[in-house]
């Protein structure tokens, strides 16, 4: 293991002695967040929205500031309540109303229509707001995490390739294995660090919406990151070329950004496309995320995820292992 | 004595070329020895193919009498011919970094006296001059107390007292009595450095034997050598063979006195006159009809 952390601390020093690698993991990542904060924090709260369950009327149908939106899955509705996504949800076959608690804009309908809602029955549920800042960012910290380990550790090992550095290592007494090994607990150790710093100054800067367990949040961190490092080890092991590699992990990156419902649900996308998406260890980083982070799930609602990102970096790592070549000859 | 090093009809083939063509030749231990050829004529795959870091087509290679094991690899010292290291990091710390590969590295500031890198220890390595860069990378090879030390190419692109000095740094080392293999195109460095050597060409050996020996056993003459403008029209008048380099006339003698007697005679300027002995150079341009530097 002397090899192992020799290698482990110079990787960390190049890292952290590299202004222009602290810049796009420290500045870059927080400086979106607060743009996006601040780009969708409008108030459009003039009119009311309203979820229906099914057909039917509803109180306050004919006034103009009230708008409706017809959801046909209970659970989904119930979730859009629960998340403040609307301010009342009907449903007009049991004469039912549900509002929400924590929610004042909830109360403040209930209380414009009680005339009118003498003869429904009340039901509550409960939770905060979930903006478009509290559901984007799990995927954005996913993104960083996926971008780092691509580019730092395959980019990395590709230039040193070109450059000799790998060949260097190969004439001293270090094995592949354990060179991988370094590298892969470099990228790990630093964005583990990174995005538990970036993690909680966003939670500082927006006040961002987390119900779970922040250890269950550690733990998709710990396996996302492994997956993508695992994946860049992969596509690092024989090239030498960095524009072949940088051509190829942008060919892979972006991809995965479109399809992992980092910025947008996938909810509407053709079937073939959704399975597609499963392919990528983002969509099961962000989606567990997301699970915690907003519903407040478990490890038994997340380990679908847990068990394919840790599939993933198994598969991954032994190709990984299998391929890698010091130097080409 | 068991030569420390035995290679025995090695061939490298890169799919129709041949790098390195059924070539077998021992290394004794405590010795320098050199492998001598143009860029391209197959140093640097022989050297790699016996450190282990390329395969031969075919071919064996012996340490100490046998098949080379892990042992092997922590009895060398590597200096490659172009290697860099990674950004960021101090000559102290590169050198901590590779120490950090053995059970007993030498001591970082023994290495650092030994190889002159004192001023530079907390300097970041990838901003190394390259004679600073090239005595850190035979620090880096020195580590870990080599037995065996391979040096491809040490001195190219140094600037002539960068060369110089990393010579005197060779000799040293040559001192503390170990076995260094090492590949050059330039012959002044063989014939200084190198107490055997093999010369290769198209990945052949075509000679091999001590510098001195070799010109011993290829020349019998010295080469007087005048400026053209200075020889004039009298070129004719001399019985020894003639050679134009450079825009100097290299008369090939037997006897270096009778010449020059001769040019006294015949009233020519002798203010360009020099005598040199044949070199390695030379050698190589009777056996292959090309220069080294070509």
């Amino acid at each position: 293991m002397k090899q192992v952390f020799a290698l482990w601390a110079a990787r960390n020093r190049e890292y952290y002695r590299d202004k222009a690698s602290l810049f796009w993991s420290f500045i870059f990542t927080p400086l979106l967040v607060v743009i996006l904060a601040l780009s969708f924090s409008g108030d459009d709260t003039e009119v009311f929205t309203i979820g229906l369950l099914g057909d039917g009327t509803y109180p306050g149908a004919e006034r103009n500031y009230i708008a409706a939106i017809n959801y046909s899955d209970r659970e989904r509705a119930l979730k859009q309540i629960q998340y403040q996504q609307i301010a009342i949800l009907f449903d007009p076959a049991n004469q039912t109303y549900w509002l929400n608690e924590q929610s004042a804009k909830s109360q403040l309908l209930e209380e414009l229509l009680a005339s009118e809602l003498n003869s429904w029955q009340q039901q509550t549920t409960s939770g905060r707001q979930v903006r478009y800042i509290d559901w984007v960012l799990p995927g954005m910290l996913a993104m960083n995490i996926m971008f780092s380990g691509l580019f730092g550790v395959g980019y990395v090992i590709v230039r040193y390739r070109k450059n000799g550095v790998l060949k260097r290592l190969q004439a001293a007494p270090v094995k592949a294995w354990q060179f991988l090994l370094a590298q892969g607990m470099s990228r790990l150790s630093i964005m583990l660090v990174v995005t538990t710093i970036l993690f909680l100054a966003c939670w500082w800067l927006v006040d961002l919406l987390v119900v779970g367990s922040p250890w269950l949040l550690l733990l998709i961190a710990l396996l996302g990151n492994l997956s993508i490092i695992s994946l860049a080890l992969l596509f690092a092991s024989r090239s030498a070329s960095e524009e072949f590699t940088n051509g190829l992990l942008n060919a892979v990156s972006f991809p995965m950004l479109l399809l992992s419902e980092v910025w947008f649900s996938l909810d509407r996308a053709p079937q073939w496309l959704q399975w597609l998406a499963e392919i990528s260890p983002l969509t099961h980083m962000v989606r567990a995320a997301r699970t915690v982070m907003l519903e407040g799930g478990d490890i038994s609602q997340i380990m679908p995820s847990v068990l394919v990102l840790t599939a993933m970096s198994l598969v991954f790592l032994t190709a990984a292992g299998w391929l890698f070549r010091w130097h080409q000859e | 004595m068991q030569p420390i090093i035995e290679v025995r009809n090695l061939i490298k083939q890169f799919g129709s070329f041949r790098a390195v063509d059924n070539i077998s030749f021992d290394i004794p231990e405590g010795v320098c020895f050199g492998l001598l050829g143009p860029n391209g004529a197959g140093k640097t795959t022989t050297i790699e193919i016996i450190e282990g870091i390329k395969k031969p087509t075919s071919g064996d290679i012996l340490y100490q009498g046998q098949t080379r094991a892990e042992q092997f690899k922590l009895d060398i010292g590597i200096q490659f011919q172009s290697t860099a290291l990674m950004d960021f990091v101090t000559t102290r710390e590169v050198l901590e970094l590779f120490g950090g590969f053995y059970e007993n590295p030498a001591p970082i500031d023994e290495l650092a006296e030994l190889c002159q890198l004192g001023d530079f220890l907390d300097s970041f390595a990838t901003k190394l001059s390259g004679g600073q860069k090239q005595r850190l990378l035979l620090a880096i090879a020195l580590i870990n107390n080599p037995k065996l030390l391979f040096l491809d190419e040490p001195t190219t692109g140094l600037d002539p007292q960068s060369r110089r000095n990393f010579w005197q740094l060779i000799e040293d080392i040559k001192q503390q009595g170990k076995t260094i293999l090492l590949t050059t195109h330039y012959m002044d460095e063989a014939e200084q450095l190198c107490d055997q050597l093999i010369i290769i060409d198209s990945g052949k050996i075509i000679a091999e034997g001590s510098p001195q020996q070799l010109l011993k056993q290829h020349f019998g003459h010295s080469y007087v050598c005048l400026d053209s403008s200075d020889i004039g029209n009298t070129l004719d008048d001399f019985t020894e063979t003639a050679t134009t380099v450079n825009g100097q006339i290299e008369l090939q003698t037997q006897s270096v006195d009778q010449t020059i007697k001769q040019l006294m005679e015949k009233q020519i300027n002798l203010s360009s006159l020099r005598v040199r002995n044949p070199t390695l150079d030379d050698l190589f341009l009777k056996l292959t009809g090309h220069h080294l530097r070509n």
